[in-house]
């Protein structure tokens, strides 16, 4: 294939990953936002919204019904870990990160004892192939990019439009002053990753076709999300959005030019070199 | 009182040696090197206040350090030290000076990023690190007064994991009770006030993450030599997670917590990897039960309740 046709290609898959990606990290950057933790299971989160979809899909046999059962479970799941684990020590940051990660194992864990150590696909909802001249591109992977620059939308008017993003917004911004305005804070809370992890949990849903569902594939959607959260500047949910499409594009760009693991170590050395010039990131707010 | 306390822990671990069996005997020799790792992740997490998720890095840099330099150029072992070491220190000076730039839970997002970048590294040069199957280095000797001792033997093994723990921990045990580990504590509990007095909050966090890693780094040196292999495994997300397990678990900012943590979380794991192959569900399982129930840890725990004069 010639180089602009290969580019193309390139660029095509950059989009694919930089809409997913943005999802993902949504998930993490509205938790940070609102609860000032940080959320270290997000990738086990992402892992699973893809392993129930497997089993959903395999189980129905219905793409659709495991589309909306996962970020369902998933977000059920957060909502336990929250009363369970993060509630009883009070959102300490430190001790959150701590349980966080003891989470991302547990969960990691179970799925290797019940799901084990395969990689399986599920098939695609539809199949069809568009014809650019230079090659064909799967029609499914456009439209997930499409759905999930829907979703991202929906999350944006949810966010600025409805009583519950109102509470959100208020909770990031000022806890205490949102209390005495009779918001509910520990509910919000609650919410917040639950929503945090269903979000998640579709961009585990819609990858399944692509990619397939490993006990494992967590770790490499918790690193990108955490580059993406740190470039945008924490708590910056536009931030969020931005640096996602940067790094979405440059390492669908540079996997398909050269290779997956070096587009990731070139993403985190950028990132390094960014926060040498700004330490708070693309969009974040000045350190407290 | 304290010097007494550390001296006879160092001794009973000296004793140890005689009347363990054979396994026991190979498995403390494991733990007492990684319980040195575990030590100088506490100088940073315990003593300062900084809790990483990458000191994964500095562990390998040591490792690789050490192992390359006898695997391509035929190094010595005391040259091949030195460069492990060497190594861990100029990964975590440059580690330091880039997060030191963010604040507050940045701090940990960014070292976890950084070494998972480092392990990506391993495996993308694969042709100089053999990547995830690492390499096995060939039967090392170490010669003292004159006479040569095969590192292969068992009871050498011991010993040498033996005198680096030791040294790791008192050197800690110093490092903590001197002005400058009295500046890292006072960072801990208050930065503001810190800086107020008039120090400089900067270049002692550098400072801490330094040694932090050179002590890192000597215990994967250490490792490398004892062991004999070196892979991409050890610069992988769990060995970054260990140390902060095995730290929390005994007790973060103490100085004997680390080798507590370290001996039960290991005897833990090595228990559970015989009933299942789902066996680091008790890593997350220890992780969420320290701490809701034991934030303090075990050693945090005592200090607490019986003996406040712990260090």
């Amino acid at each position: 294939m010639a180089f602009g046709p290969h580019l193309l290609l390139a660029l095509m898959e950059g989009v694919v990953s930089a809409s997913l990606l943005a999802l993902t990290a949504l998930g993490l950057s509205l938790v940070f936002g609102v609860m000032r933790i940080v959320n270290v299971a997000h990738g086990a989160f992402f892992m699973l919204g893809a392993i129930v979809t497997w089993y959903v899909a395999d189980l129905s046999g219905s793409f659709w019904l495991a589309l909306v059962a996962a970020p369902i479970a998933v977000g059920l799941v957060a909502i336990l870990a929250d009363r369970l684990v993060l509630r009883p020590i009070g959102y300490e940051p430190e001790s959150t990160i701590v349980a966080t990660i003891g989470l991302l194992y547990i969960l990691e864990q179970v799925v290797l004892m019940t799901y084990g150590p395969y990689a399986r696909p599920v098939a695609a909802p539809f199949y069809f192939r568009i014809d650019l001249g230079w090659f064909g591109y799967s029609g499914y992977k456009v439209i997930v990019a499409a759905a999930a620059a829907l979703l991202l939308a929906v999350t944006w008017l949810a966010l600025s439009r409805t009583t519950l993003g109102l509470y959100l917004r208020a909770t990031q911004q000022d806890r205490e002053i949102a209390q005495a305005f009779a918001v509910p804070v520990g509910r919000v809370y609650t919410i917040a990753f639950g929503v945090g992890g269903g979000l998640t949990a579709i961009a585990g849903a819609l990858i399944v076709p692509v990619q397939q569902a490993h006990y494992l594939m967590g770790l490499d959607a918790l690193l990108l999300s955490f580059i993406v959260v740190i470039l945008g500047g924490l708590g910056s949910l536009r931030g969020t959005v931005v640096a996602a499409l940067i790094v979405g594009l440059s390492d669908g760009v540079v996997s398909v030019l050269f290779s997956p693991t070096l587009a990731k170590i070139i993403a985190t050395l950028a990132v390094a070199f960014v926060l040498g010039v700004r330490g708070r990131g693309l969009f974040g707010e000045e350190a407290a | 009182m304290t010097l007494g306390l550390h001296l006879a822990v160092v001794a009973a671990l000296a004793a140890l040696q005689f009347v363990l069996p054979a396994f026991h005997h190979g498995m403390l020799a494991r733990i007492m090197v990684l319980a040195a790792y575990a030590v100088g992740y506490n100088v940073l997490l315990g003593y300062t206040g900084l809790m990483s998720l990458g000191h994964a890095m500095f562990f390998a840099a040591g490792m690789y350090g050490v192992g390359l330099t006898i695997q391509h150029w035929g190094f010595g072992i005391a040259a091949a030290s030195v460069a492990g070491v060497a190594g861990a220190i100029v990964t975590a000076g440059a580690v330091g000076v880039v997060t030191l730039r963010t604040a507050g839970p940045a701090f940990l997002i960014v070292t976890m990023m950084l070494a998972q970048a480092f392990y990506l590294a391993t495996l993308y040069f694969n042709t100089v690190t053999f990547g995830d199957q690492g390499f096995i280095l060939p039967a090392l000797e170490i010669g003292i007064g004159g006479r040569m001792f095969s590192l292969a033997d068992p009871s050498v093994k011991y010993n040498v994991a033996l005198v680096v723990f030791a040294v790791c921990l008192l050197a800690t045990l110093w490092l903590v009770r001197s002005p400058v580990g009295r500046v890292l504590v006072a960072l801990r509990e208050n930065d503001e006030r810190t800086r107020l007095l008039g120090y400089h909050t900067g270049r002692y966090r550098l400072v801490a993450v330094i040694v932090s890693g050179l002590i890192s780094g000597l215990a994967g040196v250490t490792y490398t030599l004892l062991f004999s292999y070196v892979g991409s495994t050890f610069a992988g997300v769990l060995y970054s997670i260990y140390p902060l397990l095995w730290t929390l678990l005994g007790g973060a900012g103490t100085t004997l917590g680390p080798l507590v943590g370290t001996l039960l979380m290991t005897y833990a794991i090595d228990v559970a990897s015989g009933i299942t192959d789902a066996y680091l569900i008790v890593v997350g399982a220890a992780l969420v039960l320290t701490i809701l129930w034991a934030p303090a840890g075990v050693v945090g725990g005592i200090r607490a309740r019986w003996a406040r004069w712990l260090p």
